[in-house]
């Protein structure tokens, strides 16, 4: 009895053993970081992980093997699910599993560093080289904790074989549209909950922006301005009557009539100008027309590249973003597979001889940076409700007016 | 005599042969958790260690010892259980009474640094001054060139103060008795060179040097001070003290609270809220009378048609019946995402295949009218719920014995009669467990809901984003996650509550479903 014990569990030590052994072995192949006085460049001394999403992957990657190149640290690309980046990113950051670096949106800022995960960037003077509204979106209470790549804003898509000549104002692409024949004279992205980023531009027109601004030229939340919406709300409601806005019209739908060459113009983001250039359509880009007596201003989303604070890596991260991602080239490189404006002035002016980039580059003259303060979160949640019932026929006034006392209430009780 | 048993144990178990498969499969799982432990042990996270350590003990013994034959069956099951079920729960139950939510997910050291960092910002309009680290020992330091282009050396305890040094395009490179980093170095020692400050001048409101980037140096300035002893953070521009205000956040005296704030215990907190939270008392009562509704409803609906098509398909003078079977199948092999998606935009107004083609251009406001949305609701989940109901209930119609039947009809009952006293007795007794299992289920149908009508039309008369077919699961998912600001603590307080009420619920029914047990 006892011998045969005794052989069990000394076979299975030894395979134990065994296993084990070749498990270590497995694990001492990863490059250990030594502080040798004289090592050089050419070997690799961090590994640096960036989170990023799934679409631009692939373009990141020539970056990266071009930076393990030149400074010996590995950068390791993973792509991730966009709808959960940030919920991830923000789970993980603290606790050791995270990314050295994500990339994101700007309007990430207010909850980023709400939860305290994102750490302070420095751009020296190379920050007098970026669009000012990409460096606007990069700080966050006067910190500057992004590094900007692109800047992405609506346009005014003109189907050029229906309409020839831009649109002047708002009445005049509808005339225009009507006037091509069109089934429809212009779409714009809806849906039953109504999507006030794309209205944004026309409210804009009527001067009613949602926050003030303080002196810096911050947002500031104690300012809505919202309110001033009155204007905006009679119009929105005169379109709903006349159906040139409806909450029937989807993303989707949309862009199946301006690819099928029923919609004279189509407002929408460099996402889909891909969509419509292989389609076939002759595409040009032009400025948001305004229905208003002031421009017709459209939100600017800034994406871009944010260090983990708590990262081991930090000095390898700040030299990857701010002196790598931060030049003409990688920003000329990233643009060529995404095809949304480079954020840095230099490489945002070497692609703009292409049409259609010049077209967003002229629209987003005007842009504004979207809000990252908290109390945003508080507007998205009312505001498009409330603009799908007035397109609805509900009164104007009165729903507008809701609107502006909800979004108050909501953030108050913050 | 032992010596001679444990052979025929040995020989009745069979051949060697099992023995070493199974001996390897230990050895296989053994050594995955040996490897597991040293991770364990590097970042010392002691708790699950102990867990792990005991789990991997007590596999060994069950499957080594010879007393615990039951144990070798039900072992590998209890793994799952705690992994999938006792481990979810609890984890549950935990952050149901903490603070956990958008500001609350560092621990409190983190949040001190994040919030020091945070403060530091480079002195306005200050020079950008080209960096080359050093080294002295043991102690990291900065070697810059000023804007007049000489050459600075400081140290941590160090300040800043011109030097001899080899300049490089205008660059000092090295200087006497440091020894200059190359990047390879910064990279190897980059935490330290990342927190090391170098004091600009001796008095402390000169500010200091730091370099991000181990390439330049910037003065930088700090809004905000921490003290230790005191537990104190000192806002240094306004002079106002926060302190620890015991709800993890440091608080002003007028109120003013700073976040990021840490994770702390609150007790019962998260569960008073969730009851007296004026934002979800207003719209809970019509939104758990639907709830129920839809539950209820649910269950009725698909149980009634499931039942219906089982009793036609069961008629062996219907032809092609196993060709119907397959097709009745066909929405529960369709994944209930993708379904729940299609329905969705079938039902769209103007646009959607439901109006425009079965209804001939009709314009039925499917997703904005309260009414009309609660109906479509309930068509979707039909669709995904009754083939279920109806293979349950095919299968349960062909266990009842055909003489029971035929007495019946000898008896001269009606086929109504039959129905409604013989089969549907007998149904009910297999299949009212999974009523209660599927009432249950929909009582937290988020899916269905958040997939096809999003909890919408929204009430517009509520002040909070409640929608007219929100159930209970999806007002919880609103109130806790809509906006940027995120309580998990909230949401799993709700999560526990509802667990409550549907496990009343179900317990109450499984007891009468034993009368009807006893009935039989």
């Amino acid at each position: 009895m006892t011998k045969t014990k005794k052989s069990i569990a000394a076979g299975a030590m030894l395979v134990t053993a065994g296993m084990l052994l070749s498990a270590c072995s497995g694990g001492s192949t990863e490059p250990t970081s030594s502080a040798t006085a004289t090592d050089t460049g050419s070997e690799t001394t961090a590994t640096l992980t960036v989170w990023v999403d799934a679409e631009r992957a692939d373009s990141l990657a020539d970056a990266a093997t071009a930076y393990e190149d030149e400074t010996g640290v590995a950068v390791e690309i993973v792509s991730r699910d966009n709808a959960t980046i940030k919920d991830d990113y923000m789970q993980q950051a603290s606790t050791g599993s995270g990314p050295d670096i994500v990339m994101g949106a700007h309007d990430w800022l207010g909850e980023l560093t709400t939860n305290g995960v994102v750490a302070p960037l420095e751009l020296g003077d190379s920050a007098d080289g970026y669009l000012s509204v990409a460096l606007d979106a990069a700080a966050y209470d006067g910190t500057v904790y992004m590094l900007p790549y692109a800047v992405e804003n609506l346009a005014m898509l003109r189907n050029a074989d229906l309409v020839a000549e831009p649109a002047t104002s708002f009445d005049d692409m509808i005339a225009k549209g009507t006037a091509a024949g069109a089934e429809f004279p212009f779409v714009v992205e809806q849906g039953v909950d109504g999507n006030p980023y794309h209205l944004y531009p026309f409210q804009t027109a009527f001067g009613a922006p949602v926050f003030g601004r303080d002196a810096n030229g911050a947002y500031d939340a104690t300012q809505l301005t919202l309110g001033d919406g009155g204007d905006f709300a009679a119009w929105l409601s005169a379109q709903g009557a006349a159906g040139t806005i409806s909450t029937e019209i989807t993303g989707d739908i949309a862009k199946e009539k301006f690819l099928a060459g029923d919609a004279a113009f189509w407002l929408t983001g460099p996402w889909n100008v891909t969509a419509a250039v292989e389609g076939g359509i002759n595409l040009a880009v032009d400025a948001i027309p305004s229905p208003g007596s002031e421009d017709a201003q459209p939100f600017a989303g800034v994406k871009g590249f944010f260090v983990n604070q708590y990262s081991e890596n930090k000095v390898a991260a700040n030299d990857f973003l701010v002196n790598y991602i931060g030049t003409t080239d990688v920003q000329v490189a990233l643009f060529e597979s995404s095809s949304v404006l480079p954020a840095l002035t230099e490489a945002a002016q070497a692609v703009s001889d292409d049409a259609i980039v010049a077209g967003f580059l002229a629209a987003g003259e005007q842009a504004v940076p979207m809000p990252a303060i908290p109390a945003m979160g508080q507007v998205w949640q009312y505001w498009g409700i409330a603009e799908a019932e007035i397109l609805n026929g509900a009164d104007a006034t009165a729903t507008w007016d809701k609107l502006t006392a909800d979004v108050q209430a909501a953030i108050d009780a913050q | 005599m032992e010596h001679t048993r444990s052979l025929t144990a040995l020989g009745r178990s069979g051949r060697i042969g099992p023995l070493i498969v199974k001996l390897l499969m230990l050895g296989v799982l053994d050594s995955v958790l040996v490897f597991l432990a040293l991770i364990l042990i590097g970042r010392g996270d002691w708790g699950i260690l102990v867990i792990v350590t005991a789990a991997g003990l007590a596999i060994n013994w069950v499957y080594l010892s010879k007393r615990a034959l039951p144990a070798k069956y039900i072992t590998p099951g209890l793994v799952f259980l705690a992994i999938f079920q006792v481990f979810v729960i609890g984890y549950t139950v935990y952050i149901a009474f903490t603070n956990y939510s958008t500001g609350h997910i560092l621990n409190k050291d983190q949040a001190i640094e994040s919030l020091l960092s945070q403060s530091q910002s480079r002195v306005a309009d200050s020079h950008q001054y080209p960096v080359t680290v050093v080294r002295d020992g043991d102690a990291f330091g900065f070697l810059v060139t000023a804007e007049d282009g000489t050459a600075y050396l400081g140290f941590a305890d160090q300040p800043l103060a011109p030097v001899d040094a080899t300049f490089e395009d205008g660059t000092a490179v090295a200087a006497e008795g440091v020894q200059s980093l190359q990047y390879a170095d910064i990279l190897a020692n980059q935490e330290a060179i990342f927190d090391l400050a170098v004091p600009a001048g001796d008095s402390a409101e000169d500010g200091w040097l730091r370099t991000l980037d181990g390439r330049s140096a910037y003065e930088y300035e700090s809004s905000r001070e921490y003290d230790a002893v005191a537990d104190t953070m000192t806002d240094t521009t306004t002079g106002v003290v926060y302190t620890d205000g015991g709800d993890g956040a440091f608080v002003a005296p007028d109120g003013t609270r700073i976040l990021p704030g840490w994770q702390i215990n609150v007790g019962l907190d998260n569960f008073e809220r969730a009851i007296t939270e004026p934002t979800i008392r207003g719209p809970l009562m019509y939104v758990l009378v639907w709830t129920f509704a839809f539950a209820f409803l649910s269950v009725l609906l698909t149980f009634a048609l499931g039942v219906a098509l089982a009793l036609l398909l069961n008629d062996p003078r219907m032809r092609g019946r196993k060709v119907y079977r397959l097709v009745m199948v066909l929405p529960y092999a369709f994944p209930a995402f993708l379904g729940a998606l299609v329905w969705s935009g079938m039902f769209s107004t103007s646009f959607g295949f439901i109006n425009q083609v079965l209804l001939g251009g009709a314009a039925v406001p499917w997703l904005t009218d309260p009414t009309m949305a609660k109906i479509a609701v309930l068509l979707v989940n039909l669709w995904l719920g009754f083939p279920y109901m109806f293979l349950v209930a095919t299968g349960a119609l062909q266990a009842i014995p055909d003489d029971i039947l035929e007495a019946a009809r000898t008896d001269g009952a009606t086929p109504w009669g039959i129905f409604r006293h013989v089969k549907l007795p007998l149904l009910m007794v297999s299949m009212a467990p999974i009523l209660i299992s599927s009432f249950a289920f929909n009582f937290n149908n988020f899916n269905v809901i958040y997939l096809v009508t999003g909890g919408g039309p929204r009430d517009t008369a509520a002040s909070i984003p409640v929608g007219f077919t929100d159930i209970l699961i999806s007002l919880v998912y609103k109130v806790a996650f809509t906006g940027q600001m995120r309580d998990y603590g909230l949401a799993s307080a709700f999560s526990i509550i509802i667990f409550v009420v549907v496990a009343a619920i179900s317990i109450v029914s499984f007891r009468k479903t034993k009368t009807l047990e006893e009935m039989n």
